[in-house]
């Protein structure tokens, strides 16, 4: 039985991040930057993970699988996070309260390990959560 | 012989840092180097003359691929499908300068349609409390002779503003400030030991979402009245020794970013930091400044203010006048409810920075992505049109994250035949006043 955890999870930017994105959204350097997830040591070790490892994160908008990390940055228990861009967009809530704004920080979200899931490419993702696994457009007349 | 460029502004954060200096190749065409940049700076300069650019529009075929399309095909489609659509979301400009969106609300409001900026994913929040409780601010240029009190709480300068410590709030000598980082007190509240809370002289760590508590915790202090002895994960000695230390302080300016505007609160943690300011006002001189993200978002804001009389969220559908509404004329919500069936996204990238919900149905309307490089969005949109990067190959205006405008601008030539935002959306209007006549 795979362990589960439940963490409160945040979405920031990060320098790699800010970089990564002049570099280009479908470069190499945005995916090992972006599509990651860090968290602390407790926590990794009370759901069984290997840091850089894939993991699936799942909030109640969507679920994702991107690559666990050690944080630099240091968190607390209980308290992960995930570069702002398309993984973590992927599960956050567009529900905005009357206010415009989405809520990109502060939500629950369940943590297992997946070891043997692949971590898609941005393109990849983007166009397969909005069209589908065959990514195919809509038609236009 | 390669030719220097000095006192070059980044077109990357709302630092606006213009100091850089660009060694640019004997034709003009090419950059060779960028001094004085952050890294990420740089990365904007150096990207620019790598290969693989793409420098005309493309259009989706039906099988998912794109294929070559001229600039004229483009301004076709773009004008025919505002002149087609109901409802058009118009979304973006933080990327661009102020004269090409003086252009771009032409067209949208010929079009009618709504113009909304980035500032609906990141100081929304903030617009909307000053709006409610107004805003004690000042520049950075001040803050950098005469602040003695710095306050980050929220957010994370040595990631997301690298040089804004260096150049205003941590470090820099100036006028009244002449002892530097050592004559100057940093408080920094985060949910995470960031590498801006290493640089604090005090880090005051926050339960994450307990922004709100906190900062009334601090305004009740400030006040002199009793508090609990636990606020929001911090002890009741840490909260009255930070409150006393912004007291003692000649100057002082709280710094918040996307740590309060991101969660629970939205709006009213901007409001109640805006009012401790005003609080802390009695006691010393005080000011607030958002954090403002994205280079020219600040400028978008200022841009339709004085067209419209709203920073974000505009609605220009009536024709007769503007209207503004966040939640209901926002970005994300319009798209979570499906409510528009066309969408522009310029100088911004939809398919990286909205909740999938919103980007979902971004993706099955038409849409034309403006933006001088691939993207996420340019992936999902029907046509891509590149555009010459504003601040690097077009000069232009831009507005800082503290209200002040600045000129930027030209380091080298676009690639041959590329046009710009202001071209680009001069010809778009044309074609569309000869599709609407004078409807
Ligand atoms: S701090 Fe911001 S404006 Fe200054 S060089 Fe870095 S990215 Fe550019």
């Amino acid at each position: 039985m795979t362990k589960k955890i439940t963490v409160n999870l945040i979405t920031c930017r990060t320098i790699q991040q800010g970089v990564a994105m002049e570099t280009g959204k479908t470069s190499q350097k945005y995916y090992d930057a972006v599509s990651i997830i860090h968290m602390h040591e407790d926590d990794m070790k009370k759901a069984g993970i290997m840091a850089n490892t894939n993991v699936r994160v799942t909030s109640k908008d969507g679920s994702i699988v991107v690559k666990a990390v050690r944080t630099r940055e240091d968190l607390v228990p209980g308290l992960a996070h995930i570069p702002m861009g398309p993984w973590a967009n992927a599960i956050v809530s567009a529900y905005t309260y009357s206010t415009g704004e989405p809520c990109f920080k502060g939500f629950d979200v369940e943590i297992e390990p997946a070891e043997n899931e692949k971590v898609m490419g941005a393109v990849e993702l983007v166009q397969t959560l909005c069209y589908g696994e065959e990514r195919k457009p809509p038609a236009r007349e | 012989m390669t030719k220097v460029v000095t006192d070059v502004t980044c077109p990357f954060c709302g630092t606006l840092c213009d100091d850089l200096e660009i060694t640019v190749s004997d034709d003009g065409k090419e950059i060779i180097d960028c001094q004085n940049a952050c890294a990420i700076g740089s990365e904007k300069f150096l990207h620019v003359s790598k290969e693989g650019r793409v420098t005309r529009p493309r259009k989706r075929q039906p099988d998912g691929s794109y294929k070559e399309i001229s600039y004229d095909e483009a301004i076709e489609y773009t004008a025919q499908m505002l002149a087609k659509a109901k409802k058009t979301l118009w979304y973006g400009w933080a990327s661009t300068s102020c004269e090409a969106m003086a252009i771009g609300h032409k067209v949208a409001e010929k079009a009618g349609t709504i113009v909304d900026n980035c500032a609906t994913v990141c100081h929304g929040s903030s617009l909307l409390a000053i709006q409610d409780v107004g805003v004690p601010s000042c520049t950075l240029g001040e803050i950098k002779n005469r602040a003695d009190r710095i306050v980050f709480w929220g957010c994370n300068p040595a990631h997301a503003h690298p040089r804004h410590m260096s150049r205003y709030s941590i470090f820099p000598r100036g006028f009244f400030t002449t002892k530097g980082h050592k004559g100057r007190k940093i408080i920094c509240v985060d949910c995470r030991y960031t590498d801006t809370a290493k640089c604090a002289d005090e880090f005051i760590q926050i339960e994450q979402g307990y922004d709100y508590e906190l900062l009334d915790a601090f305004r009740t202090v400030a006040r002199g009245e009793p508090i609990p002895d636990v606020v929001g994960g911090v002890p009741k000695e840490k909260i009255i020794s930070a409150v006393n230390t912004l007291k003692e302080g000649r100057f002082g300016v709280i710094f918040f970013g996307m740590g309060l505007t991101h969660t629970l609160g939205r709006n009213h943690n901007i409001d109640i930091a805006i009012n401790l300011t005003r609080d802390l006002n009695d006691f010393t001189k005080f000011s607030i400044i958002a954090m403002r993200g994205h280079w020219n978002v600040t400028g978008s804001g200022q841009v339709l203010s004085w067209q419209y009389g709203f920073p974000y969220c505009v609605d220009l559908t009536r024709r007769t006048h503007a209207r503004y509404n966040p939640g209901e004329t926002s970005s994300v919500d319009l798209l979570r409810r499906k409510e528009v069936d066309a969408c522009i996204c310029i100088a911004s990238d939809i398919g990286a920075h909205f909740p999938i919900e919103a980007t979902r149905h971004m993706a099955q309307i038409p849409s034309v992505c403006i933006d001088p490089h691939i993207n996420l969005t340019t992936e999902i949109s029907d046509v891509h049109i590149p555009v010459a990067l504003v601040g690097v190959e077009v000069e232009g205006c831009a507005y800082r994250m503290d209200n002040v405008p600045i000129a930027c601008r030209k380091v080298i030539d676009p690639p041959e035949g590329m046009l710009t935002d202001e071209d680009l959306l001069e010809r778009v209007y044309v074609r569309l006043c000869d599709i609407m006549g004078d409807a």
